[in-house]
């Protein structure tokens, strides 16, 4: 993979592993302290910044009242098709070391449809150590064919980069 | 492609999978390499199988089973693409987390 954001002295590695049937961890460390982890996390001005790979879509806009019962939403236009929203509410705001929210994926960015039950649940802590942030997200859908589809929805992403269990097995295979 | 991820997501299966990277078994072999009893074993490959992700032949009365690498190769793509999507996000976001640390220090001070 060719080197990006040179600048950074330490290239962070993104690690993804399967949790049951319903859920996805995704980790990743930052070299800052958590305040400025969580604030790049949540803060609508700042969430613009980086949530919606350039390659693939353009944020419309993103609304964020972080705090517990407060809603957010982030509308993006992607290249090709209609707008799609994610919407939810926040249910724990600790900053800077944990924040538990509802995500809703809203198809043609119409609202989201469906009762709170069916909300995916997605956690995420910052434990900062030594100047350094290790971020955990843990996203919780309703059912494994939504996290499936869900993960489907990665497919057009490259596909460069190793990957633990799976890819033992793929390497042995040669 | 979502058949052969369930289909892994059980801890038995994905020991059936890890052991057939060896090569072909026999069955009642699988079964006792992970002291699993027949109606287990049975029951596993034939997920793994409707999910594409194992063969079975027939060999001098035994079932053969062995992995089917193409399966196994599309899937770990399948996932991969999620991984990148979060890692470009990530890459975006240290040049955000770089950019609000250098506006926190105090002025004067030489930056980084």
């Amino acid at each position: 993979m060719a080197a990006r954001g040179s600048e950074a002295a330490v290239t962070n590695q993104t690690s993804m592993e399967l949790d049951g049937d319903r859920t996805i961890v995704i980790a990743r460390t930052f070299n800052g302290p958590a305040r400025i982890v969580f604030d790049a996390w949540t803060r609508a001005d700042l969430v613009k910044r980086w949530w919606a790979p350039a390659s693939r879509a353009a944020i419309v806009s993103v609304e964020a009242d972080v705090r517990p019962g407060g809603a957010w939403r982030y509308v993006l236009q992607p290249l090709k098709g209609p707008r799609i929203a994610f919407s939810g509410r926040y249910r724990e705001v600790v900053r800077p070391d944990r924040l538990v929210y509802t995500v809703f994926f809203e198809p043609t960015a119409e609202g989201a449809v469906g009762p709170e039950s069916e909300a995916a649940v997605t956690t995420v802590t910052f434990e900062e150590r030594g100047g350094r942030t290790h971020l955990v997200s843990r996203e919780m859908y309703p059912s494994r064919e939504v996290r499936d589809m869900v993960l489907a929805s990665g497919m057009e992403g490259g596909m460069r980069e190793t990957m633990d269990q799976l890819d033992v097995l793929v390497e042995s295979l040669g | 492609m979502i058949d052969a991820l369930a289909a892994l997501a059980e801890p038995s299966r994905f020991r059936i999978v890890e052991l057939l990277r060896a090569g072909p078994r026999p069955v009642n072999d699988i079964g006792e390499r992970l002291r699993l009893n027949q109606p287990q074993v049975s029951k596993h490959l034939r997920v793994l199988k409707e999910a594409g992700v194992v063969d079975v032949q027939a060999k001098a009365q035994q079932r053969v089973y062995e992995l089917r690498p193409d399966a196994l190769r599309q899937l770990h793509e399948w996932l991969e693409g999620y991984r990148q999507l979060w890692d470009t996000r990530f890459s975006a976001m240290d040049e955000l987390v770089e950019e609000l640390k250098a506006k926190e220090k105090p002025h004067g001070r030489k930056r980084k």
